[in-house]
């Protein structure tokens, strides 16, 4: 072989190379299309069914008016008096994770201060993997578990035998405790990373200015973490709105307007599931109020998690 | 979760505790110091008190029911003779299927945002993206999959259509729309898991310095044989990390399987494969099985809990043992990966 | 870095992007031979033919009635164990709820606890399904109170019409009887895609749909046993197989025609199999998609359904089909309905 042939041959070699990284460039680009694609068509199946449709067909908000939507107190798309307000369906929401918050967030947020000030290397390494096994347990464990014990063993006795509340087998409040449960690890962990993140130098300023370390936990580090905190509140937040199974089995599914906690109450998530549940047709209008309940839900959810990347981004600037 | 659990970090010093605990406050504010740091640890020991407790119940209930057949029949009108065959196997494909799906697609999503695409709008949307997908509810999700792989937006009116495509060896039916099948669990839950697959995938990547890049191309490698032979051999015991997470999560994943394959009874595994010997003596169950009906072993649990006989309180309880104990499989495998990873991380 | 490492990862690595050419392969194999092969659409089923017991495959989608879903259920229990092959889905989505998807086309099968309506018929109709009706038992429904309630042995029609008619002020037991406990009354019901409700509300509202809202609702007859269960002042409907499955904490109360008390019937086998259970005694149904009929694991899941309903339906508690009698309601009539719709 000639060297102007194995120049050539080289040549070849180097274009077909070429070639062959380009078309993995874009077999890769597909990849990282796929996710934008995901929610390309979560935002696309949503509008089509809820706000517009495609012309022969009819959207949600094209049979119901948003006012009505939005305004009306009640959730009877099934009965012959139709009603189409959601607001039954969010207060249930708000109920649930409302107790969850009470009860999950400051719990959280005192282990994760006393995991990252406090505690020592080994009850660390201890509670971390359990906080880990926590957050995986399936919620409809969690649904499970506020039904066959949170109900009758803790809130029966307490709530009914000594303050005389009437508990309903289906309540708010034991959906309420399973989603603390379920949100206690997301805060942990999140606001523990947020508290180391401080930088020692201030601890250590405080600490020669005479404080104690309840008071530079509490009045150094939780304020200067207070950013990232503050997001793991959100996102914690909006997996307790979004949360579906161990609601649709504790919560019960009455739209009622109420906020009494031992009351059954149905979330936007129980409604979702239910509904689909009996296999709706495609089309009618139970099928739409379910897309329109689901934009609801996907708006609230999306706005808290915008919300909560734009205190993260503020706390990243701040200490890098 | 595994990405929010940071290594530890350098403690104060240990100087600067013993200067803390020489010192002596007013009876009042030792109070408040002892009182801060008790409810602190009591919170977090709470969720240890939370899990024994859940653990403990769940045995107590579900323990005696646990037994071989269990295992091996399918569900039943008579609780004693219920079982979670037909979950398991639903799962087993279900779960195999998304992370066939959800492994390449994500880990080729990370190394175009981590190797290729550095900077550029592209990648910021793309990052904004993927940080909102995070935070969607599984069941919006379920919604999709419902719409796009079940119904597909009802293009097929009512008439299902059934594609043959005819194989050397076999010949696939596929129906369309996809319907109420495995396939079409497994396309949602792959979607679901794409992001966790991705995130974890990114973090592998970016873990592994430029230096041993730089020296692949140094001895003339293109960038995707650096890619291929040098940066992803090294990143995948932190990319396998994640994926087990991501098929835990699959696993476990209840609500948006409801909404597409949920069946309240179904005696029938996929592709009618009820062992592993089957897969040998009925190879071309294989086959069938994406396009055959299903149930999940989590909505076998939703399907017993909802049942008023307290029997059926004891078979939920025996499901979840199993679920917990299939998920507790995957914790062991993942804690195994990742102190490899920690091994293997010393340039 | 050690040197084995990369090689062993290598290995694992190229599995995967074997993996993924293969996947690449084998779609463009297919479209390959797609046009090799003609790749034929076929409506699904076009065939008929005979049943073949050991070879037998395909689906039976069954919906519908949660008050029928018990035998349905044990039918495809008994039914797969045969016929291991084929999958048979069995949902509840309440009657309305079974048909309006039976009405698309989308079931074979929809379990009904009330005959189907004009407008569904009308919309089957005009969707060219056409079905064929089998009755398959007796239900009675029974209003149920939970086993701590000692007050209330028997209601009369009219007291649970005020109950639960629309705008229905009762909130309390002694609402309904000034010798009743000021105990606040949970209601539990069906929810509207039921056919259980479209049956009592029609009997005991005076028209079909008629009915207070502000109680708990749910297709699934379990999950409203839960609820009245758990408290003690509820009271809720359901079928009759469901409140005998759970008599040790539930309490059928005796319903009186019109407004005199001391009529009260329990609700048994024999008095609602004789009709003396009125007026809250009703036929059960299957409705099939005559288009299904064609295929043969539709009409073996059938016939089976026929032959062993009645000892199944009595094995779930309800009441079977005499056989004979001049009633329209016999086993005879769905098989000969069977028969018919299969030689059409």
């Amino acid at each position: 072989m000639g060297p102007a042939n194995a120049q050539i041959d080289l040549k070849r070699r180097f274009s077909l190379m070429r070639a062959h990284e380009l078309t993995i460039r874009f077999v890769l680009l597909g990849c990282a299309l796929a996710s934008v694609l995901t929610t390309a068509g979560i935002i696309y199946v949503l509008v089509t069914e809820a706000l517009i449709a495609i012309p022969p067909d009819k959207a949600f908000f094209q049979e119901v008016s948003p006012r009505e939507f939005f305004t009306a107190t009640q959730w009877t798309p099934q009965y012959e008096d139709k009603h189409f307000g959601i607001l039954p369906l969010v207060t249930g929401t708000f109920l649930v994770a409302g107790i969850a918050a009470a009860i999950g967030l400051p719990i959280g947020l005192a282990g994760s201060v006393y995991l990252s000030e406090y505690a020592s290397r080994r009850t660390r390494t201890i509670v971390l993997p359990i906080l880990e096994i926590l957050a995986g347990i399936p919620t409809v464990v969690y649904g499970y578990f506020a039904l066959v014990f949170v109900t009758p063993y803790v809130l029966r006795p307490i709530f009914q035998g000594l303050f005389g509340f009437e508990v309903n087998v289906f309540n708010a409040a034991s959906a309420g405790i399973v989603v603390a449960i379920m949100i206690i690890p997301i805060v942990t962990s999140l606001s523990e990373d947020a508290l180391r993140s401080v930088p020692h130098a201030l601890r250590e300023a405080a600490y020669a200015l005479g404080a104690t370390k309840y008071q530079v936990s509490a009045k150094v580090v939780v304020p200067a973490a207070l950013s990232g905190i503050l997001a793991s509140f959100l996102l914690a937040l909006s997996r307790a709105v979004g949360e579906t199974m161990a609601v649709a089995i504790a919560a019960g599914q009455s739209p009622t307007l109420t906020l009494n906690p031992f009351q059954s109450v149905e979330t936007m998530t129980a409604f979702i599931v239910n509904v689909s549940f009996g296999d709706k047709p495609h089309g009618s209008i139970d099928w739409k109020a379910l897309f329109a309940v689901a934009m609801t839900l996907f708006l609230m959810t999306l706005t808290m998690n915008i919300v909560s990347q734009l205190i993260m981004r503020r706390f990243r600037e701040v200490y890098q | 979760m595994s990405a929010t659990v940071s290594e530890s970090r350098a403690a104060p010093s240990e100087s600067m505790r013993d200067l803390l605990h020489v010192r002596r406050r007013s009876t009042r504010s030792r109070w408040t110091e002892k009182g801060f740091e008790w409810i602190g640890a009591g919170s977090t020991w709470f969720g240890l008190g939370v899990l024994i407790v859940l653990l403990l119940g769940v045995l107590w209930q579900g323990a005696g029911w646990l037994t071989w057949s269990f295992l091996t029949n399918y569900d039943s009108r008579h609780p004693e003779n219920a079982g979670v065959l037909a979950g398991l196997w639903g799962s087993f494909w279900l779960v195999s299927l998304a992370t066939s799906v959800a492994v390449p697609v994500g880990v080729g999503a990370a190394i175009f945002l981590e190797e290729i695409q550095k900077k550029g709008w592209l990648r910021t949307l793309i990052e904004i993206n993927l940080a909102n997908l995070a935070g969607v509810p599984s069941i919006v999700y379920g919604i999709l999959g419902m719409a796009v792989f079940v119904k597909m937006f009802g293009a097929f009116g009512h008439d299902p259509k059934l594609l043959e495509v005819s194989l050397y060896f076999t010949t696939i039916e596929i129906p369309l729309p996809f319907g109420r099948t495995v396939l079409s669990g497994a396309l949602t839950l792959a979607l679901l898991i794409l992001p966790i697959v991705i995130v974890a995938s990114r973090e592998a990547l970016r873990a592994i310095p430029g230096s041993i890049r730089h020296a692949s191309y140094a001895l003339g490698a293109s960038h995707w044989q650096t890619i291929r032979h040098v940066v992803l051999p090294v990143a995948v015991p932190g990319i396998l990390t994640g994926v087990i997470l991501a098929v835990a999560r699959a696993v476990g994943e209840t609500a948006p399987l409801l909404m597409i394959g949920a069946a309240v009874f179904l005696a029938r595994t996929p592709g009618g494969i009820e062992t592993p010997s089957d897969i040998v003596r009925h190879p071309h169950g294989l086959v069938e099985a994406p396009f055959d009906h299903f149930t999940a072993l989590p909505i076998q649990i939703y399907n017993w809990v909802s049942r008023p006989e307290p029997e059926y309180k004891h078979v939920a309880a025996a499901a979840i043992i199993v679920l917990l104990a299939v998920l507790q499989l995957f914790n062991i495998a993942a804690s195994v990966a990742r102190s490899r990873t920690r091994q293997r991380a010393r340039w | 870095m050690t040197q084995q490492s990369p090689l062993r990862f290598q290995a694992s690595f190229a599995l995967s992007a074997g993996l993924l050419v293969g996947l690449s392969g084998c779609s463009v194999k297919s479209t390959e031979m797609s046009n090799q092969a003609q790749a034929a659409t076929k409506k699904s089923g076009s065939s008929p033919g005979v049943a073949s017991d050991v070879s037998l495959k395909g689906t039976v989608e069954a919906d519908g009635s949660s008050t029928v879903y018990p035998i349905t259920q044990a039918v495809a229990e008994e039914f797969t164990k045969l016929h291991p092959a084929v999958a048979v889905r069995v949902n509840i989505s309440g009657t309305g709820g079974g048909f309006k998807r039976f009405k698309e086309g989308d079931l074979d099968i929809c379990d009904a606890s009330r005959p189907i309506l004009e407008d569904e018929r009308a919309a089957c109709i005009k969707n060219k399904v056409s079905f064929i009706e089998l009755p398959i038992g007796i239900d009675g429904i029974s209003v149920v109170v939970n086993a701590k309630n000692t007050w209330c042995e028997c209601l009369t029609v009219d007291q649970l019409k005020k109950l639960w008619e629309p705008g229905s002020t009762f909130k309390t037991w002694n609402d309904l009887d000034p010798s009743y406990p000021n105990e606040k009354i949970v209601l539990y019901g069906p929810d509207t895609d039921s056919g259980t409700f479209d049956y009592f509300t029609e009997v005991i509202c005076g028209k079909k749909g008629k009915s207070r809202t502000d109680y708990t609702p749910n297709s699934n007859d379990n999950v409203l046993i839960q609820g009245v269960q758990g408290n003690a002042g509820a009271l809720g409907y359901f079928g009759y197989a469901y409140y005998v499955l759970n008599k040790d904490t539930l309490r059928a109360l005796k319903v009186a025609p019109g407004n005199d008390k001391t009529a009260g019937i329990a609700p048994t086998d024999e008095t609602i199999l004789s009709g003396k259970y009125a007026p809250l005694s009703r036929p059960l149904f299957l409705y099939v998609n005559k288009r299904s009929l064609g295929r043969p694991e539709i009409i073996s899941f059938l016939r089976f359904y026929l032959e062993r309903g009645p000892s199944l339906v009595k094995e779930v508690h309800y009441i079977p089909l005499p056989d004979s009698g001049n009633k329209a309601f016999t086993y005879k009539v769905s098989r000969d309905r069977l028969q018919s719709g299969i030689d059409d």
